[in-house]
């Protein structure tokens, strides 16, 4: 891949994370869907194990729910990047 | 399809994040003795792409939604193994970072996207590939392959819920797998639209 393409394909990425990903269906996916219909959504009403900085795609604090998406998706596309970009230099190199 | 805290026994989270650490493990060796130079920042791009990707829900029926998991869409560009490396670097971070998908969970939702998502799902696709040939054989392989992995992930959901007690198979696996055969078809369009395009631009990134 050339530098323009990775380029390109990143800025892709973070369009969708950043300008699309907001107005994203609110419903719930299929799995928390069928948990809704057959009864054990509250099963997973349990305290999470371990507190995520960002929980929900929603950077805390912010009041605008789609800016806090927004920023959510665009801090994680780079977080995604450097981390699978990293695995993958690594594996090269062994 | 993230399988929260609370839904999975451990006499099911347990063994699944076994078979996960296993199979992640081996796709980590495999890819390590045969990865190409042009795959590293491939491999970078894919994560992020899904990643983003995977924020876009999109309706499907009766007030439900359904997302793209990217299984089929990373094996067709990246080759099973570091395919699966990928969908599991997004479920981590997915898990650690934004709280979808619990930690004891983890194990199962890597198992059922990315080795069952990505892993069988291509072992869907090459034959098709290799049987019906040219683009025609990509496309027609990554379309099957991408609508079964998103069904065939819903099934092994059900069974992971019934064998935890969270909810009887009769009535799991027959909900998950029919509003998953809806989802799949999503997945199977923006796979198929990926993977198309990248077959006009740069055929050769196709693994």
């Amino acid at each position: 891949m050339k530098k323009k393409e990775i380029i390109i394909g990143l800025m892709v990425a973070i369009f969708l994370a950043l300008f699309i990903s907001p107005f994203a269906s609110q419903w719930p996916d299929g799995l928390e869907k069928v948990a809704e219909d057959k009864g054990f959504l509250h099963k997973g009403e349990v305290e999470p194990i371990l507190s995520s900085p960002i929980p929900d795609y929603s950077w805390p604090g912010m009041k605008n729910e789609k800016v806090a998406t927004s920023l959510a998706g665009g801090v994680g596309t780079f977080i995604i990047f450097f981390l699978g970009y990293g695995i993958a230099t690594l594996l090269k190199k062994h | 399809m993230h399988i929260p805290d609370g839904f999975l026994a451990a006499n099911t989270w347990v063994p699944t994040w076994l078979i996960s650490v296993a199979g992640i493990g081996y796709s980590l060796k495999m890819t390590a003795l045969k990865l190409k130079d042009k795959m590293v920042p491939l491999m970078g791009v894919m994560a992020t792409f899904i990643f983003a990707a995977q924020m876009l829900n999109f309706p499907v029926l009766g007030g439900t939604s359904g997302h793209l998991i990217g299984g089929v869409l990373a094996v067709v560009l990246l080759g099973p193994y570091a395919g699966m490396i990928v969908i599991a670097v997004v479920l981590i971070v997915q898990c650690l970072i934004f709280q979808d998908g619990g930690l004891t969970t983890l194990g199962a939702n890597v198992f059922n996207m990315a080795i069952l998502g990505g892993g069988v799902g291509y072992l869907i696709y090459n034959p098709i590939r290799k049987l019906i040939r040219d683009n025609k054989g990509i496309i027609i392989g990554t379309a099957v392959a991408s609508w079964s992995s998103v069904v065939i992930a819903s099934i092994a959901c059900a069974i992971e819920l019934a064998i935890s007690g969270t909810s009887p198979i009769n009535i799991a696996l027959p909900a998950m797998a029919f509003v998953h055969m809806f989802i799949g078809l999503g997945e199977a369009m923006i796979t198929c639209l990926v993977v198309g395009f990248v077959l006009k631009v740069r055929p050769d990134l196709i693994y």
